[in-house]
């Protein structure tokens, strides 16, 4: 399909606007004027409507059929959710209102949505003051990196490690190093799946100011040593740090807060319902135990006694501002409203279900597969296609061949510590029929492997490309159509 | 083709080979292998001194980004420009033509305390 | 409400797949003693009662101000077919496009966004958003940092600052000097930047037009950042791009900058969209996910995300930046509105900003006491010098029915008396001459 680039036709027109109604008629001088005209698409509205009505046609989202990325918590975004995001009362809102004089007032509606979502995410976290400005999930982990580095420089401490389990996620050893950390990986217990206490010997120390965790990890497994891990870091005064990507396995089973951990952050956009957009906008709050509130972003959300709300930013010992405003606001409403039509046993229903999906998928697959950890799995499992490698068909392969069932596929090759990984979360949203259609599938597949693995080369056939050459993509670096 | 037997080789599935005061330095069949189709390699600026095991470059595949680490400490005296516009010579012939750089000022010591090709292959063994 | 389609008859049926007499049972892993110790929250609505209650929330929201409030967010007019396209499902309820066979809509819409930015902005690459523009002029001054190896950056004044803010933010534990140069008149001290820079600078930083609205050409300071091996980042506002000159034009080696003026609604705050562009060379430094065109087997082409060994889930604590989900939607939505409106209609919408903002200027200069900053040309956004505080007058314009602008004696002291005026083409001229008239009557009671 051609780029939008191609189909520019000179003189059509598309969107037009009102004549000037203003007796000016302004020129630039030439010295600040760009010589030619930008070279963007000349395309009437028509054509533009065909143009991207066809691309989506090419996509696949959570709307489409089940998508089981491990991880993501691709769960099912409520329309309504989208309805009340548009509503002008919200959408036509600028910022810097608040910030004027006055101004506090005429956006009361707003500043109550962010204060509210943070005091419920308190709530469901255990934790006893949130920020909700951080802009995606890996950004609240920057966030609480930062945090954690003011708390230590403020106590006098000289802290320069941070200790992350080989299983983490790319985003927790990227933000700790953005945030000037090192980082001491710590090796997963190969016989549990989790990170053993014994494993922090001669890691744990002095110099780490704080430990990331997941929990659950990224096994889907519940780590049952967590006291014991929060006890040994304090004893040094290191921060515990939790990642919260995997919040929908344990909604009003577990509290990070509870177990002592420091700082938490939350993924709007996978727990909490807020759609992916096709890689965002997402948002990622981040909540911390009361001595770490001093350091907080600010602005933040005060009460007032007359139930009025304000900005607040009398915070000497803030980490400053980390977002523009005051988070993707359009996505905190949109997570809030998902929480309020929950409720907390909304909320425990969305745990259960999620955690009985997928230990359902583990169970029903788990002879045609093999499964690294055969133990209770929480909202995910992870399977091995190591029996079907040896057939010359890999984790890709199982991928593609999905794909043409009609599937998006799990997550491949991720956590890096199994081989041929196959993440699957199914999610609380999936029905018992739509997992075992997915089961069928699997199993069909699992089968071909054997009988005729030469087939999956050519796979996916259904779509509109198939196995692109990423190879020469990477040499050739075709990354722009210019003018 | 076996492991050549006239260079050294580290635990990071580097080679060098000593030719005369310099040393020709590259990456292992297995060490390509393993990175998949080689796509850019980033080379160090010459004269740049690196300690042993220093990062001295970037090999990139599509699915992986590897540090280039120098074997033994040493001062870069050329590099292997052709790898820049033909980065998959590191995958077809990673003994020969995918030489990558080329050390000077290295000391003897070492160079034996890295591995013989025989080591070299065991260690492959026990990672797998 | 519930969104579960699991019967319970299902769930017995499944339980019983799975060894176990309960669900309970699946949670035995989590000790009893960890329990949440509360976890008490308002009862679950239904949709219906959901939306009553946020109907009134979002009437406590006083949105109906004539505004010209900027400040680097603007309310532009947004074509109903951005919505509409945006809105379609396989787009917003997708993931990142890490298949790309079942997502060649999302990841040909990137590329062509790309693309965009780059004409837009005349630089070669881009990538495929960061959070906003404050994160991306972030992460450019990393890229400066890593490609010449040197640890100080000079940040002018003119810059948001709310941005300078930000980056100092980020950089406090990381060991980088900034050197600041001051701003008079509401214009950069052209010398002042000139002589920070030296062969141990990384990064000059500018905004174009600055903060203040005054526009400028800098390609005399980029020339000598090159002289010094410096790289030269610049802050951009991309409505403007349609008439200004470019960075590349001005020589600049990265360009950022904010794009919720093309066509992302206000919603205090966010989502907002960053954008980066920047010279071939950079290409490897750059953060974020990048789209590149790729064929299959058979030989039809498709798109795929590329350079990946640059990013978190694979180079992790070496990456390029620790980005992840950004802002692919928005992006969308942007590559909508510059494909509706086109080349002529991007420039009819400058042209209207800036003729509408000149006349605003002309009208309030009429005002008895006030001033207007007049010593450099403007497009969108002017500033304007009142006898009276300009937070007091502010406060007094919003009862009279307008978001007059922004005080800048909020981020600038000294300049209390200022006020920060913008003008969209969405402002019309009854309104620009109600706005003086208000003005006159909160000045001159």
């Amino acid at each position: 399909m051609p780029v939008i680039f191609e189909k520019s036709v000179t003189g059509r027109r598309g969107v037009s606007l009102p004549a000037s109604d203003v007796p000016v008629r302004h020129t630039i001088p030439e010295r600040y004027r760009r010589a030619d005209d930008a070279p963007l698409p000349e395309l009437s509205e028509l054509d533009v409507v065909r143009h991207f009505t066809a691309l989506s046609r090419k996509n696949y989202g959570v709307d489409t059929n089940f998508y089981p990325l491990g991880s993501c918590t691709m769960k099912y975004n409520p329309k309504i959710t989208e309805k009340i995001a548009a509503l002008p009362g919200f959408s036509t809102l600028h910022p810097l209102l608040p910030q004027l004089s006055r101004g506090g007032m005429l956006t009361q509606g707003a500043l109550a949505v962010v204060y509210e979502l943070e005091q419920a995410l308190c709530e469901i976290m255990g934790m006893d003051a949130f920020t909700a400005h951080p802009l995606a999930g890996a950004h609240g982990e920057l966030t609480g990196m930062m945090i954690i580095a003011a708390y230590h420089r403020d106590k006098g401490h000289r802290r320069t490690e941070i200790l992350i389990p080989d299983e983490a996620h790319g985003t927790n050893p990227s933000s700790a190093a953005i945030a000037g950390f090192t980082i001491r990986p710590v090796p997963t217990d190969p016989a549990t799946g989790v990170l053993i206490p014994e494993a922090l010997e001669g890691i744990l120390g002095e110099k780490t100011a704080a430990i990331m965790l997941t929990n659950p990890n990224t096994l889907g497994l519940f780590n049952p040593h967590i006291e014991q891990i929060a006890a040994l870091a304090h004893r040094f005064d290191a921060q515990l740090y939790y990642d919260g990507a995997n919040c929908n396995a344990i909604l009003g089973k577990f509290r990070p807060g509870d177990a002592n951990f420091d700082v938490v952050h939350v993924n709007l956009h996978k727990t909490f319902g807020t759609p992916h957009g096709g890689g965002g906008p997402g948002a990622g709050p981040v909540g911390v135990r009361k001595h770490l509130t001093p350091y907080l972003p600010i602005s933040r959300i005060a009460k007032r006694s007359d139930n009025t709300y304000a900005l607040d930013y009398d915070y000497p010992k803030s980490i400053g501002y980390i977002a523009p405003f005051y988070g993707n606001f359009g996505i905190c409403l949109r997570a809030w409203a998902y929480i309020l039509m929950q409720g907390a046993r909304g909320l425990i229903d969305v745990s259960e279900n999620a955690v009985l999906n997928a230990n359902y998928v583990m169970h029903a697959l788990k002879g045609v597969y093999e499964v690294p950890y055969p133990k209770t799995c929480m909202h995910e499992c992870v399977l091995s296609a190591k029996k079907q490698a040896a057939y010359g068909v890999h984790a890709i392969d199982i991928a593609k061949a999905l794909i043409d069932e009609g599937f998006h596929p799990p997550t491949v090759y991720f956590p890096l510590i199994v081989k041929e990984a196959l993440m699957i979360e199914p999610t609380e949203t999936e029905s018992k029929g739509t997992l075992d259609a997915f089961i069928a599938a699997m199993k069909r597949i699992a089968l071909l492997a054997q009988e005729d693995p030469e087939k999956f080369h050519a796979m996916p056939w259904t779509t509109p490309v198939g196995r692109l050459d990423e190879t020469r993509a990477a040499k050739e670096m075709d990354v722009c159509s210019r003018g | 083709m076996a492991t050549p037997t006239d260079r050294r080789y580290s635990k990071t599935h580097e080679w060098i080979k000593l030719e005369g005061t310099t040393a020709l330095v590259g990456i292992t069949a297995h060490a390509q292998e393993a990175l998949g189709d080689i796509t850019f390699v980033e080379l160090p600026k010459i004269g740049i001194k690196v300690k042993k095991d220093g990062a001295c470059g970037v090999i990139e595949s599509v699915k992986a980004a590897s540090d280039l680490n120098a074997p033994v400490a040493g001062q870069v005296v050329e590099v292997n420009r052709a790898l820049e516009s033909a980065p998959e010579t590191l995958n077809a012939d990673p003994w020969e033509e995918g030489w990558i750089l080329k050390l000077a000022n290295t000391t003897a010591a070492e160079m034996a305390s890295l591995m013989d090709a025989a080591a070299y292959d065991a260690f492959v063994e026990s990672e797998q | 409400m519930s969104f579960i389609p699991t019967t319970e008859n299902e769930r017995t049926a499944m339980l019983e797949v799975c060894g176990a007499v309960s669900v309970e049972q699946l949670f035995e892993d989590i000790p009893k003693h960890l329990r949440p110790r509360s976890f008490s929250l308002p009862e679950g609505k239904s949709e219906l009662e959901i939306h009553e209650h946020f109907e009134k929330l979002a009437g406590r929201n006083y949105s109906h101000l004539t505004s010209f409030l900027g400040g680097g967010f603007y309310d532009h007019f947004i074509p109903a077919a951005v919505d509409a396209l945006a809105s379609r499902s396989e787009f917003y309820t997708a993931y990142t496009p890490y298949q790309p066979e079942t997502s060649q809509g999302t990841l040909q819409a990137i590329y062509e966004y790309q693309s965009q930015i780059c004409r837009l902005t005349g630089l070669d690459v881009s990538n495929a958003s960061l959070y906003d523009g404050g994160t991306a002029l972030f992460e450019a001054c990393q890229m400066a940092i890593h490609a010449t190896g040197r640890r100080k950056v000079v940040l002018d004044g003119g810059v948001n600052p709310i941005y300078r803010k930000m980056i100092y933010s980020y950089t406090a534990n990381l060991a980088i000097e900034f050197i600041e140069t001051p701003v008079s008149h509401g214009q950069s001290d052209r010398g002042r930047v000139l002589e920070a820079l030296d062969d141990h600078t990384a990064a000059v930083i500018l905004q174009n037009p600055n903060f203040f609205g005054a526009i400028d050409d800098h390609s005399d300071i980029v020339q000598k950042a090159h002289s010094l091996g410096i790289l030269a980042i610049q802050s951009v506002h991309p409505i403007a791009l349609a008439l200004l000159k470019t960075p590349h034009e001005q020589g600049f080696d990265i360009a950022t900058g904010e794009g919720q003026s093309l066509g992302m609604p206000l919603s205090f705050g966010g989502p907002y969209l960053g954008f980066m562009a920047a010279a071939q060379f950079l290409i490897r430094k750059m953060p974020g996910r990048i789209v590149a065109r790729a064929t299959d087997a058979s030989g039809r082409e498709g798109f795929v995300l590329s350079l990946q060994a640059r990013e978190q889930h694979i180079r992790r604590e070496k990456a390029t930046s620790n980005i992840c989900t950004n802002e692919a939607l928005c992006a969308l939505r942007a590559h909508l509105y510059l494909s509706l409106l086109g080349k002529e209609g991007l420039k009819a919408t400058a042209r209207l900003c800036c003729d509408k903002a000149h006349y605003a200027r002309e009208r309030l200069k009429a005002v008895r006491g006030v001033a207007v900053m007049e010593s450099a040309p403007i497009f969108n956004e002017f500033t304007i010098k009142l006898p009276i505080d300009a937070g007091e007058c502010a406060g007094r314009m919003i009862e009279l029915g307008f978001a007059a602008g922004f005080p800048l004696g909020r981020y600038y002291p000294g300049m209390e008396n200022y006020l920060l005026v913008a003008v969209t083409e969405k402002r019309t001229k009854y309104e620009i001459g109600r706005f003086a008239e208000a003005l006159e009557e909160v000045i001159c009671p």
